[in-house]
């Protein structure tokens, strides 16, 4: 029987899609052990109280709600000293944050903290008699390494979308807490948030990703990319890092080795001709369909669907074509 | 400023990968190697923020074999003053005995800044960088995509999923560089002449025991072929009629 700590994580009074994805591993792992409990971290201004029993949905048996002004945005700080407090004294088997970019930041503080070491990114993890064992694409995602984590807690960071969260619902006891240094006191704190357009959904969350590469020719063009995202209503915008440094989209929509890793249930390929550099980011999405010009384009070898075309003149077309289909639902 | 740059040798990602005998890496023949992307920035944003701000100086790192000299004298051939390589037989896998090894070499350098490329492309684990910063005590701003420094305070801007947050921090500090900040520059032909003269001063790394071990490599297995509809807007209804009955995402 082994207790697991997981780290709820929020953003401007709402928990995120990842908050549930790592308590609902905490309770895979938990249960997998004969039945251990699974303690949720959730911190935030006054009210993110009220978020606690969502999270019971998914797994918590105990959320410890930390709720303090100085928390209204991340500061990683007071974050990493609650949480490393926490884990300690709570004599967790593992600790599960997300590979977000908060959980990135956090994480790795919380187990230096420790003194012990973690696993970044990981895709399945399971324990195995003392150990954690987990899984971590690697080498821009050509390879998959299998890692043993024997310190304890082991403390991981779990790959966005890589594993479903599951309802397991039970009433969550809430427990209050305090942070354990003053958020005041932090050498680093968050000036401002920049919200991104209202509500576009995020190329980390969205069931489809439409992704543009060089060939759409100008920036302009993006915004038939755009209305191919709108026809499919659940869509995300993507592209290449040549289109990113192009200025033509913020860096932030680049999915790659060196942008963000997806793997949504579809994936459109537009103009892309599929370097590794973009593969790397987006291979391991369950259907790929690619519009390119070039019949020998890299791209058609991991796309499940293929047109051979000019995508400017294709995309209205395609787009009149999703609208349709989803009109007949 | 005087500003350190840790850097990582890692081989070209382009490469078709195979596992070696072993199981436990992948296969170096072959292999050709550089710094990581995001390390190349590192270095690439001190040099500019020294060149801009001077006088200052810029302190390559990197942990490993006598290899890891060779991407340490490119970083000297950009225009990096001095490297150190702290030597160690191998990489270890686990981020915290890095962190160890690095911090007792940071500690006392009376450094204003500490980058770090925001992961290494090859690992991809993105702990080393904040592992090294709680170590000596100081902030981190992790995954940057701008970054101003004016009177001992730093100002970046750190892209999260779907927003963005400006963060404010003091000097001394860790910074990890990502997508956005400026591409490592081509050294030049004077660079390359002039790194050979430059010092690179060789000590052991101090690292800690290991608690994450690798056990095994694999390739992932390769997508199933595909095919292609057709050719230009004719191919549309089609390609709707497939991800609607066969693939079942519309």
């Amino acid at each position: 029987m082994a207790n697991i700590f997981a780290f709820a994580e929020s953003r401007g009074g709402a928990l995120r899609r990842v908050a549930f994805e790592t308590v609902s591993a905490a309770r895979a792992l938990a249960d997998a052990s004969g039945g251990g409990e699974v303690h949720a971290l959730l911190a935030g201004a006054a009210g993110v109280a009220a978020l606690a029993a969502e999270l019971g949905k998914y797994g918590a048996d105990v959320v410890i709600v930390v709720e303090h002004a100085g928390l209204a945005n991340t500061n990683v700080e007071a974050l990493a000293a609650t949480a490393a407090e926490r884990i300690k004294s709570g004599g967790y088997r593992a600790a599960i944050f997300s590979a977000s970019a908060q959980g990135r930041d956090l994480a790795p503080r919380v187990a230096a903290k420790l003194g012990v070491s973690m696993a970044g990114d990981v895709t399945t993890l399971e324990l195995a008699g003392d150990a954690l064992v987990v899984t971590h694409p690697a080498y821009a995602g050509k390879v998959i390494a299998t890692l043993k984590l024997t310190g304890s807690p082991a403390i991981v960071t779990l790959r966005p979308g890589a594993r479903a969260a599951v309802e397991a619902a039970r009433e969550a006891r809430v427990e209050s807490a305090q942070p354990v240094s003053d958020p005041a006191a932090s050498k680093l704190v968050v000036k401002e948030m920049v919200v991104g357009g209202g509500a576009k959904l995020d190329i980390g969350d969205a069931p489809v990703i439409v992704s543009g590469g060089r060939g759409l020719k100008s920036a302009e063009n993006f915004k038939l990319v755009e209305d191919l995202a709108a026809a499919f209503g659940n869509a995300a915008v993507g592209a290449t890092r040549a289109v990113t440094d192009d200025g033509w989209r913020p860096h932030s929509d680049q999915i790659g080795q060196t942008g963000r890793q997806v793997s949504p249930e579809l994936y459109v390929a537009l103009g892309i001709s599929g370097a590794i550099q973009h593969v790397a980011g987006m291979r391991n999405s369950r259907t790929i369909v690619a519009i390119n010009k070039d019949k020998d384009a890299p791209i058609f070898k991991v796309a499940d669907y293929g047109i051979v075309g000019d995508v400017i003149e294709i995309l209205p077309v395609l787009t009149a074509a999703v609208k349709e289909a989803r009109s007949k639902g | 400023m005087k500003i350190a740059v840790c850097i990582k040798r890692v081989p070209d990602m382009e490469t078709r990968f195979k596992i070696a005998a072993s199981g436990t890496a992948v296969d170096e023949a072959g292999l050709k190697y550089d710094m990581s992307d995001f390390d190349g920035y590192a270095v690439e944003t001190a040099l500019q923020l020294n060149e801009k701000q001077g006088p200052g100086e810029t302190v390559v790192i990197s942990l490993g074999p006598d290899v890891v000299q060779e991407q340490l004298r490119k970083a000297l051939s950009m225009g990096a003053d001095r490297a150190v390589q702290l030597k160690a037989d191998r990489v270890p896998t686990d981020g915290l005995s890095i962190a160890g090894a690095l911090a007792a070499e940071l500690k006392d350098g009376g450094y204003d800044l500490i980058f770090f490329g925001r992961q290494a492309v090859d690992s991809a684990n993105a702990t080393v960088g904040p592992m090294t910063a709680e170590l000596l005590g100081l902030p981190c701003a992790t995954a940057v995509s701008t970054l101003d420094i004016a009177n001992g305070r730093g100002t970046a801007r750190r892209d999260l999923e779907g927003a963005a947050e400006i963060v404010e921090f003091a000097l001394p500090a860790v910074v990890t560089i990502d997508e956005g900040m400026p591409r490592a520059r081509y050294p030049s032909l004077k660079g390359i002449m002039a790194a050979k003269k430059k010092p690179l001063e060789v000590k052991p790394a101090q690292l800690g025991a290991e608690s994450l071990t690798l056990e095994k490599m694999e390739l992932p297995p390769e997508r199933a072929a595909g095919r292609i509809v057709g050719e230009g807007p004719g191919a549309v209804p089609e390609l709707v009629r497939l991800l609607h009955t066969e693939a079942k995402v519309l």
